[in-house]
C-alpha cells in the first residue's frame, strides 16, 4: 500500500475467516484506515491484491466488484452520513435502491436498525442536528442496512461514551453470532479488541508492515515481538506488567 | 434438463418466507414461520397477521419458527412489528419459539428506549410556514447587520494597526481575484465589446453613423457594463469560493479554533479577503474597459471598414473622464458588496456538506442582487446629481 512513491504498509499477508471479528490494530498513523480503504476497494492496491472467497477484488471486472461491494457494510470514521438526508433517508437509501421492498417494510428496517444502535426516533433528524457519537452509530446502523456477509469498521468506538461503545461492541458479537456476518474492525481502543476480536493483526508504523497475528490475548502474553506486547498492555513493559501481576 | 428446472423452481416456491396463524383453545394462538426470511427477496405483509390475530381476539401469543430455513433482519422488523401492535393490548407474548439470534437482537433493539422526540417528519401548517419564514428573514437581517458592524470594526482595528491576519494570506487571496481572473475577465468583456458594437452597427448603419458605434462601446464599457459585468463575474468566481472556503472551515471548526486562541476570525479571515476584492475590482475594472473597447474596435475596423485611428480618436473624444471615475467608483463598492456578501454568508453557514453548498449559492445570489439594486441606485443618484 503506497501513496504515491510513500510505502504506508508492505508485505501484509493474512487471512480473515467467515463469521469472525477480525481486528486490524497498530498506532496512530500506522496505516490501519487505509489497509481498510484497500479492503473495501476504495484505494488500488500499489502492488498485491484482495482475495474475497477465491475471488480476486482487484483483478475482478467492475461487473463483478459491484456485484463483490453488495455484500459490504461499511462504517466510516466520522459517520460520513450523507447531511442533505434524514437518518432515516441515510439508512434507508441502500434499501431503497437494491430491493424491492416497499417503502412502508423498508421504514420499519431502518427503525428496526436505529434501534439496534440506540438510535430509536430519531429517524426525522438531520445528521447536523444529532451529536458526533450518534451521527457514528448512524454510520454503523447504515452500513448494516442490507445486512451484509461483512461488515466493515473504521475506528467504531472513538468518541463514543463507554457505555455506547460497550453497546456497539456487543452488537459487533450479536450480528455476527446471529446473522453470521464477518467483521473486520479497525481499533486502538483495548478494552473493545479484547472484548471483541477472535483474531487480529498488528500494523507496525516503524518497521511498515505487519508485525503479529493472532487472538490478541495470546498476544498480550505470548506474542515473540515486545512492540505488540507493550501495545497490548498500554505501554507497560514487560516487568512493570509482571509486578503487577505478582 | 425440464425436469432440473421444475425440481429448481418447487426448491424456491418452498423457500418463500410464509407465516401461519394457528389458533389455540381458548384465546391463545401460534404464529408459525416457514421458509426463508430475507428482506432482499420481499416479506410478507405484518397487516394481515396482526389483523388475524386482533379479529380472533387472543390474549396469549406464541410463535414457532422451526421451518425456518434461512432469516435476516426482515424476521426481526416482523416479529416485532406484531409485537408492538399486539403488546398494545394487553396479549401476552411467548418469545421463546422464535430463533435464539431473533431474541437476543429483539432485545439490543428494545434496550434503548425509543426516544419521544415529537418530530414526525410532517410539514407545518402553512400559517407556522410563514412565521417561520419571517422569523429566518428578520434573524437574517440582524446577522448582516451584525456582520456589516463587525467588519467596520476589522477595519478600524486595521486603521490603527492592530488587526491581526497574515501579509502572506492577504498576498494569496490578492494574487487569486486579482491576477488569476485575468483570464475569464478578458473573454466576457471582450465578447460584451464585441456584442455591443455588432448591436450598435446594425442600427448606427441606417443613418450612416457607424462612427458612432466607438462612442456607444466606450461609454457603456467605462460607465456601466464594464464595472457591473466585472462584478458579477467576481461573485460568481470569488465570492462563491470565499463561501465555500469559509464555510468549510466553519464545518471544521477551524474558526471555532481562531475565536478560541484570541484572533478574531474578522480580522484573519474576513479582513484580508475584503481589503483584497476592494483593491482588485476596480483594477480588473479598468482592465475589462480597455479589453471591451478592444472588442468593440474589432467590430468597427474590422467590418465598418473605420480606420484604427478614427475609431480610437473618436473613442477618445466621446469618454469623459467623469464617465471613467463613475464606473471605478462603482467598482469599488461592488468589490465591498461581492466580498461582504461572500464572507457573511461563509461565516453563518452550517456545518454539513449541504449547509456549505448553500452558502455559495447564496453568496452569488445575494451580490447579484445587492449589485444590481445599486447599480439602479447609482444611476438615480448620478441622473440628479446631472453627470
Amino acid at each position: 500500500m503506497a501513496y504515491g512513491s510513500f510505502v504506508i504498509q508492505h508485505d501484509l499477508d493474512f487471512v480473515v475467516e467467515r463469521g469472525e471479528v477480525f481486528v486490524i490494530m497498530g498506532g496512530s498513523g500506522s496505516g490501519k484506515s487505509t489497509l481498510l480503504n484497500h479492503m473495501v476497494g476504495l484505494k488500488t492496491p500499489a502492488r498485491g491484491d484482495v482475495v474475497y472467497d477465491g475471488e480476486s477484488f482487484w483483478r475482478a471486472t467492475s461487473e463483478s466488484q459491484e456485484r463483490l461491494r453488495r455484500h459490504f457494510g461499511v462504517s466510516f470514521q466520522s459517520g460520513a452520513l450523507w447531511s442533505s438526508m434524514t437518518l432515516a433517508e441515510n439508512v434507508g437509501l441502500p434499501l431503497q435502491t437494491f430491493t424491492q421492498l416497499p417503502s412502508r417494510q423498508i421504514r420499519e428496517i431502518v427503525s428496526l436498525k436505529l434501534a439496534l444502535v440506540g438510535l430509536a426516533g430519531y429517524e426525522e433528524f438531520y445528521p447536523s442536528e444529532v451529536s458526533g457519537g450518534m451521527l457514528k452509530r448512524a454510520g454503523v446502523a447504515r452500513a448494516m442496512a442490507l445486512d451484509p456477509d461483512i461488515l466493515f469498521f473504521d475506528e467504531p468506538s472513538a468518541g463514543l461514551d463507554p457505555i455506547s461503545s460497550r453497546r456497539l461492541d456487543d452488537l459487533i458479537l450479536e450480528l455476527r453470532d446471529s446473522l453470521g456476518a464477518t467483521m473486520v474492525v479497525v481499533t486502538h481502543e483495548l478494552p473493545s479488541i479484547f472484548a471483541i476480536a477472535d483474531n487480529a493483526v498488528f500494523l507496525d508504523g516503524e518497521t511498515r508492515t505487519m508485525i503479529a497475528v493472532g487472538n490478541p490475548k495470546t498476544l498480550r502474553d505470548e506474542c515473540p515481538n515486545p512492540v505488540v506486547r507493550t501495545f497490548l498492555r498500554r505501554g507497560e513493559t514487560d516487568s512493570a506488567a509482571r509486578g503487577m501481576t505478582s | 434438463m425440464h425436469t432440473a428446472v421444475d425440481v429448481n423452481v418447487a426448491l424456491v416456491a418452498a423457500a418463500d418466507p410464509t407465516v401461519a396463524v394457528r389458533h389455540l383453545e381458548p384465546d391463545g394462538a401460534v404464529l408459525e414461520f416457514a421458509g426463508a426470511w430475507h428482506s432482499q427477496h420481499g416479506l410478507p405483509e405484518p397487516a394481515s397477521t396482526v389483523a388475524e390475530l386482533r379479529e380472533a381476539g387472543i390474549r396469549h401469543l406464541a410463535f414457532d419458527a422451526r421451518r425456518v430455513t434461512a432469516w435476516d433482519s426482515g424476521l426481526v422488523t416482523f416479529v416485532l412489528q406484531v409485537l408492538g401492535e399486539v403488546t398494545a393490548e394487553a396479549v401476552a407474548a411467548d418469545r421463546a419459539g422464535l430463533p435464539d439470534g431473533v431474541r437476543r437482537l429483539i432485545a439490543m433493539a428494545e434496550a434503548v428506549p425509543e426516544r419521544q422526540t415529537g418530530r414526525t417528519g410532517a410539514v407545518p401548517p402553512w400559517l407556522a410556514r410563514i412565521g417561520n419564514r419571517a422569523i429566518a428573514t428578520a434573524t437574517a437581517i440582524t446577522v448582516g447587520l451584525d456582520f456589516l458592524g463587525e467588519s467596520l470594526v476589522a477595519l478600524g482595528a486595521l486603521v490603527r494597526g492592530r488587526a491581526r491576519f497574515r501579509v502572506s494570506d492577504l498576498l494569496l487571496v490578492i494574487q487569486e481575484c486579482g491576477p488569476r481572473a485575468l483570464g475569464i475577465v478578458s473573454l466576457i468583456s471582450f465578447l460584451i465589446g464585441l456584442i455591443l458594437a455588432f448591436v450598435g452597427a446594425v442600427q448606427l448603419a441606417q443613418f450612416g453613423a457607424s462612427i458612432f458605434v466607438a462612442n456607444l462601446v466606450a461609454i457603456a464599457m467605462t460607465r456601466e457594463i464594464g464595472g457591473i459585468m466585472t462584478a458579477i463575474v467576481m461573485s460568481g468566481r470569488t465570492g462563491a469560493a470565499f463561501a465555500a472556503q469559509l464555510g468549510t472551515m466553519n464545518t471544521n471548526q477551524e474558526i471555532d479554533a481562531l475565536a478560541t486562541m484570541g484572533i478574531s476570525p474578522m480580522e484573519f479571515l474576513v479582513l484580508p479577503r475584503m481589503l483584497a476584492l476592494i483593491a482588485m475590482m476596480p483594477l480588473l475594472t479598468v482592465y475589462a474597459d480597455l479589453v471591451g473597447i478592444l472588442g468593440g474596435a474589432v467590430v468597427g475596423i474590422g467590418m465598418l471598414g473605420l480606420s484604427p485611428t478614427e475609431y480610437f480618436e473618436q473613442t477618445r473624444a466621446a469618454v469623459k473622464v467623469s464617465d471613467f471615475l463613475i464606473g471605478i467608483t462603482k467598482s469599488s463598492v461592488f468589490g465591498v458588496i461581492v466580498a461582504l456578501a461572500g464572507c457573511l454568508r461563509g461565516m453563518q453557514s452550517g456545518r454539513s456538506a449541504a449547509a456549505v453548498g448553500l452558502a455559495a449559492t447564496s453568496a452569488v445570489v445575494t451580490a447579484i442582487v445587492w449589485l444590481i439594486v445599486l447599480d439602479g441606485v447609482f444611476a438615480v443618484i448620478l441622473n440628479v446629481l446631472g453627470f
